[in-house]
Parts: C-alpha cells; sequence; structure tokens
C-alpha cells in the first residue's frame, strides 16, 4: 500500500511538472500554430537562473524561484519578438527558428557552466517528507503538484474571466475571425509566450527540486514528453494538459516500478500509440 | 557551354570516383592529401549524410511531412544490421538485407501510426517514436544493444576487402554507390505519378481529397520508402564506422538531418546533398577548432560559444532560416534576381537624370 502511495505522489509531482512544460506549449500552439522546440531551452533557462541566484548570487530560494521565473520570462518574451514576429508569415520557418534555438541554448549553458549536473540548493522546509497514509513521501512532490494546481487554477480564471483571455481563447477557436474584427492579436501572442515562459521556468526550477539537480540536457528530456502531454490532451486544451500530464507521470512512474526502469517511458509512447487510434484527435477532441 | 554546364553532375561524380586515386593536398578543408584515409573516410561520412538529408527531403520538401523521428530508421538499420551479424551469426550480406528489412517494416508499422493525425501532432508523435526506440537502445534490454558504448561489428563476419585502414577506399567507394542510388531513387519517385501526389500534398492536402485521392496511402509511401533509404544508410554507417552507437539513434541526430535540409534548401534537387556535406564537413572542422589553441587564447566571452559546436550550429541554423529562406540551393536564383531587379531600376535612374542633364541644349 505504502508503495502506491509514494508512487502515486511521485507521478503526480512528475505529472506537475509536465503541466507547467506543457500548459505553455499548449497554449502558444493553439493560437499561434507555433510548435515551440526552444520550451525546453526556457526551462532550462529558468532552472539555470534559480540555480545561479540561489548558489552563486547567495540568494535565498524564496527569492531565487520568482528571479528564476523572471528570467525565463523575459526570455520568452525576447524570443516572441526578435524571432517568432519577424517570421510570422513563414509559420514552418517559426518552428525551425525554435529548434534553432533549442539546440543553441543547451550548448551555451553547457559551455558556460559545464556538462556535469549541479546540485540544487534545497531549502530546509522542503527537504524533508512527509507521512502520508504510512507512506513517506518528499514534500518536494506535494510542492510541485500545488504550483501546478494553483497555475491550473489561474490560467482557466484568466481564460474565462479576463478580456486578454477572451480574445486567446477566441484566437484558438479562429485566428483570421478575431483579426478580422480589429483586435490586434500579436499582443495576445506576445503575452501567451510570457505565459508559456513563466510556466516553464517555474517548472524548471521546481524541477531541480524534484531531480535534485539541473544539467544542460534536462529541459529537452523534459520536453518531449510535453509534447506528448500536449498531443494527448488535444492541442490547445489547457484542461486536456492537465488531465494528459496527470496520467502521462502516473504511468511513468508505475510502469517504471513495475517493469523494469526504461519501460515506464516507453510504456508512455504506447500509452500515445494507442491513443492515437481510438482517438485522433487527442482526449478533448479538438483538431490537430 | 550551356550544354556542356548540364553535364556537371557527371563530372563530379566521376571526380569522386577517381578522389582516392589523387594525393592532391587540400589545405584548410582537410587535414591530409585528399587520397589518405583520414580524408577519405571523412568525405565518404559527407556523402552519407548528404544522402541521408536526400532521403529525408523526400518526406520535408516533397511531401511536407515534418518528421522528427527519421533518426530512429536510421538507427533500425545500424543497429538492425550489426545484432543481425552479431546475435544471428548471420554473413553481412544476409545482415543487411535483414536490417534494411526491419527498417522498412517499422516504419510501416510506425508510419500507420503516426499518420493518423496530420501537421504538427505528426511531427511530436514521430519525435516520441524515435524518443522511445532511443531510450530503448541506451537502456540495453538483455544486454543486447550494449547501451551507452554501443557495439562494435564482428570482423570475422565481414568482408575482408571492407576491414583495415588500407580498405578505407573501398568503403568510400560505398558510400558513393549509396549516394548515387539515393539520389536516382529520389529522382524517380519524385517524377513517378506518386510523386505528383506528393507535391499536391504539400501544396494542399485538402484539394488533393477533392479530387478523390486518400492522401493517408501516399504519405505512407513517402514515409516507408524514405524510412528504407535512411535504413540503408544506417547499414553503410556500419561499415564506415565499424560499429552501432546510441548517438545514431538520438533526436539530436534527427535535428541534425533538419538542419542539414533546410541549410541546403528543401524540396531541390541537390540542396539536401549540399547541405549534408556542409554540416558534416563543419561539424567536423568545427571540432577541431573548438580544440584549436587560437579558440584557447580567446577572452571567455568568445571562448565559450565558439568552443560549442552545437551552439555555432543552432546559430547558423537560425541565420539561415532567417537570412536564407530556401537555403543555399535557391541563393544562385535569389542573387539573379536580385541583379535583375537591379537592372530594372537602374535605366528608370538614368530616365529621370536625362531632363535635368539635357536641358542646357
Amino acid at each position: 500500500m505504502d508503495t502506491v502511495v509514494l508512487l502515486s505522489c511521485t507521478g503526480l509531482g512528475l505529472g506537475a511538472l509536465y503541466f507547467l512544460v506543457a500548459s505553455g506549449l499548449s497554449l502558444i500552439f493553439g493560437l499561434m500554430d507555433v510548435l515551440n522546440f526552444a520550451h525546453g531551452a526556457l526551462l532550462s533557462i529558468g532552472a539555470y537562473a534559480t540555480w545561479w541566484a540561489g548558489t552563486e548570487a547567495g540568494l535565498s530560494f524564496w527569492l531565487a524561484v520568482p528571479f528564476g521565473t523572471l528570467v525565463g520570462t523575459a526570455a520568452a518574451v525576447l524570443l516572441e519578438l526578435f524571432l517568432i514576429r519577424p517570421l510570422y508569415s513563414r509559420p514552418r520557418d517559426q518552428i525551425l527558428a525554435t529548434v534553432g534555438v533549442g539546440l543553441a541554448v543547451p550548448a551555451l549553458l553547457m559551455g558556460v557552466w559545464g556538462a556535469d549536473a549541479r546540485p540544487f540548493p534545497q531549502p530546509a522546509v522542503l527537504s524533508g517528507t512527509w507521512h502520508v497514509l504510512g507512506a513517506t513521501v518528499p514534500v518536494n512532490r506535494f510542492v510541485l503538484v500545488a504550483a501546478a494546481a494553483l497555475l491550473l487554477l489561474a490560467l482557466r480564471l484568466f481564460l474565462a474571466r479576463t478580456r486578454y483571455g477572451l480574445i486567446v481563447r477566441a484566437g484558438v477557436e479562429d485566428r483570421a475571425m478575431v483579426t478580422a474584427l480589429g483586435i490586434d492579436v500579436r499582443k495576445a501572442f506576445t503575452l501567451v509566450f510570457a505565459i508559456g515562459g513563466a510556466a516553464a521556468a517555474l517548472g524548471g526550477a521546481l524541477g531541480g527540486l524534484y531531480f535534485g539537480s539541473v544539467n544542460p540536457g534536462q529541459g529537452t528530456g523534459l520536453l518531449i514528453f510535453a509534447f506528448v502531454v500536449v498531443v494527448m490532451g488535444g492541442m490547445g486544451s489547457v484542461t486536456g494538459a492537465a488531465v494528459a500530464s496527470v496520467c502521462v507521470g502516473l504511468v511513468q512512474q508505475f510502469a517504471n516500478y513495475y517493469t523494469g526502469a526504461g519501460l515506464g517511458d516507453l510504456s508512455v509512447v504506447v500509452l500515445l500509440a494507442v491513443l492515437l487510434l481510438v482517438r485522433p484527435r487527442g482526449l478533448t477532441g479538438r483538431l490537430a | 557551354m550551356h550544354r556542356a554546364l548540364r553535364w556537371w553532375p557527371i563530372a563530379l561524380l566521376i571526380t569522386f570516383l577517381v578522389a582516392p586515386y589523387s594525393a592532391l593536398p587540400v589545405p584548410g578543408l582537410l587535414d591530409g592529401p585528399l587520397g589518405s584515409p583520414g580524408s577519405l573516410q571523412l568525405l565518404a561520412l559527407c556523402l552519407l549524410y548528404g544522402a541521408l538529408a536526400t532521403g529525408y527531403d523526400l518526406l520535408l520538401g516533397r511531401t511536407g511531412l515534418l518528421s522528427f523521428g527519421h533518426a530512429l530508421y536510421f538507427a533500425t538499420g545500424l543497429y538492425a544490421t550489426d545484432l543481425g551479424m552479431l546475435e544471428l551469426r548471420l554473413p553481412f550480406a544476409a545482415a543487411a538485407v535483414f536490417g534494411v528489412a526491419c527498417t522498412v517494416a517499422l516504419a510501416l508499422l510506425l508510419g500507420s501510426v503516426s499518420l493518423r493525425v496530420t501537421g504538427i501532432g505528426f511531427s511530436m508523435v514521430t519525435l516520441a517514436f524515435a524518443q522511445a526506440g532511443s531510450i530503448l537502445v541506451q537502456r540495453n534490454p538483455g544486454g543486447v544493444t550494449g547501451g551507452e558504448e554501443g557495439r562494435s561489428a564482428p570482423a570475422d563476419l565481414l568482408p575482408s576487402g571492407l576491414l583495415g585502414i588500407e580498405n578505407t577506399a573501398n568503403l568510400y567507394w560505398i558510400a558513393v554507390g549509396y549516394l548515387v542510388l539515393t539520389v536516382a531513387v529520389v529522382h524517380w519517385a519524385v517524377n513517378s505519378p506518386a510523386g505528383r501526389v506528393w507535391e499536391g500534398i504539400k501544396e494542399n492536402e485538402r484539394r488533393v481529397e477533392v479530387l478523390g485521392l486518400r492522401p493517408y496511402g501516399y504519405k505512407l509511401v513517402a514515409f516507408v520508402l524514405s524510412g528504407g533509404l535512411a535504413g540503408l544508410g544506417g547499414v553503410v554507417y556500419l561499415l564506415l564506422t565499424g560499429g552501432a552507437t546510441p548517438q545514431a539513434a538520438g533526436s539530436d541526430a534527427t535535428l541534425a538531418l533538419l538542419v542539414m535540409v533546410v541549410l541546403g534548401g528543401s524540396g531541390t534537387r541537390w540542396g539536401p546533398l549540399l547541405g549534408g556535406v556542409l554540416y558534416t564537413w563543419a561539424g567536423h572542422r568545427l571540432g577541431d577548432l573548438a580544440n584549436s589553441a587560437t579558440i584557447a587564447d580567446l577572452p571567455a566571452v568568445l571562448r565559450v560559444p565558439l568552443s560549442q559546436p552545437l551552439f555555432l550550429l543552432g546559430t547558423l541554423f537560425v541565420a539561415v532560416v532567417y537570412l536564407l529562406p530556401g537555403g543555399l540551393a535557391r541563393l544562385p536564383a535569389r542573387i539573379r534576381a536580385a541583379r535583375s531587379a537591379r537592372a530594372v531600376r537602374t535605366p528608370a535612374v538614368v530616365r529621370t537624370a536625362r531632363p535635368t542633364g539635357g536641358t542646357p541644349a
């Protein structure tokens, strides 16, 4: 029983991490039709900025995380303004440009701080464990789940209750129509990129807590599972991404424990293949 | 003169074929003279990647399918051939057939699943499959794939003419042969009736459907053909490097192919080949450059980015996407267009200038 609880909590923590990456990815794709390959790089930037602030700059963890998130957001906005915006008329080239950034940024991080994993600062409050139903679960799992739940709530409120959320939702449905109504969608593009970058950078900062260290390849590794989550959840749907990330995180943890290391990652891909055969449009039935 | 220029591919091919007999030094481009084993090995790799990029462009540039999992089929050809020899004790020729057959079967299976989603969904699904393959190879199931270190090909089962440093020329010729085969197959396929449908799918899939054709089947044919060519490339790679390593299966390998195609010019006959050759050559030379003394003496601000080949390639890629849409292959046409635009503009300037200059008379 306690193994099941521990696996569930770890799986939920991992799923929360996937959601932090996938929610932004899904929104960006839904609104702009850009598959952001640089999203993993944004996560790495957030992770390294937090690590740098927490160790070399000597900030406390509670200041380092907002700092990392801010740096990631700024990077996302710069990426949108200087790389994506000039290529609006060439959608395929937008993807290719993000691929280039996705290659260059981890390489630069590796050049500056080395290829080895760096130990991540763990505040005493979050490094302990909690006893849940007889199982001993590290606290950082719950931190991740709480962050993801807050993000989901905030995103849903933003999309449902604010004027910009309305524009974003309308843009996901039909971008041309929104433009025809005289609304400048480009502001919404930058905004969505900023939100996605902030979520990914927060994921990077909290992912450092989860893995205990940061390394240059972490973002790219997580990005692939975030892609799986986005496809499974239905592209452009935040709630779908939340459901899918919980599924993927749980399946991965349980399969890794019960069938042997590595098979968890494979089972996620098999799950994706089965889902595509049954429902080619993902869980929420959105057009791919 | 123009007619003679049309035969340049044949002339280039003859140059490639006789290269091993030449001792021409190529300072700056290659380390040793042209016919030395080291240079031939690098040239063979360049040609191999040129051919792989040409095969990959069958999906990207000809059918409009952005696959992020092409390295999986390359790696399948590589590993299946290697393991066919190591585990099943097949002779090399049989193992090569086995490897390509495995690749085609896998491409058929995974292609039929991933083509159920269109557009970017397809890209993500192919990426996920390739990642699964990469993880599988690295986890070393049953000690078969050799994990991080890979498995080297058994010397006793390889033909003796393909072994040893003195036979590098034979391997080089095999790479040239693979390149010719790939270019011929792609050329033939693109000009076949199916090739016209691919072009239609690339331009507008909905209209192909309206014409009463099912794009799914045509896309699957392109996927399997391209995958099969990549599998054959894996066999050639096994001969060239003498073993299978997990780097061949990684997602970086597919991204490298993508960079090659875009650099050279996707959808053109020679662009991907040019891109593949340049990328591979640059990758090797940048690696040397990164370790050289000129870089080590630079201040940290310049030294750190310049010592990371992937950073340079990623930046180069972004620059090509921005400054050279259509890649290197479209560059002559763009220069010609720019020149003729200027030629049109110049008389206009002269005409407006003439009245002021001519009034005194």
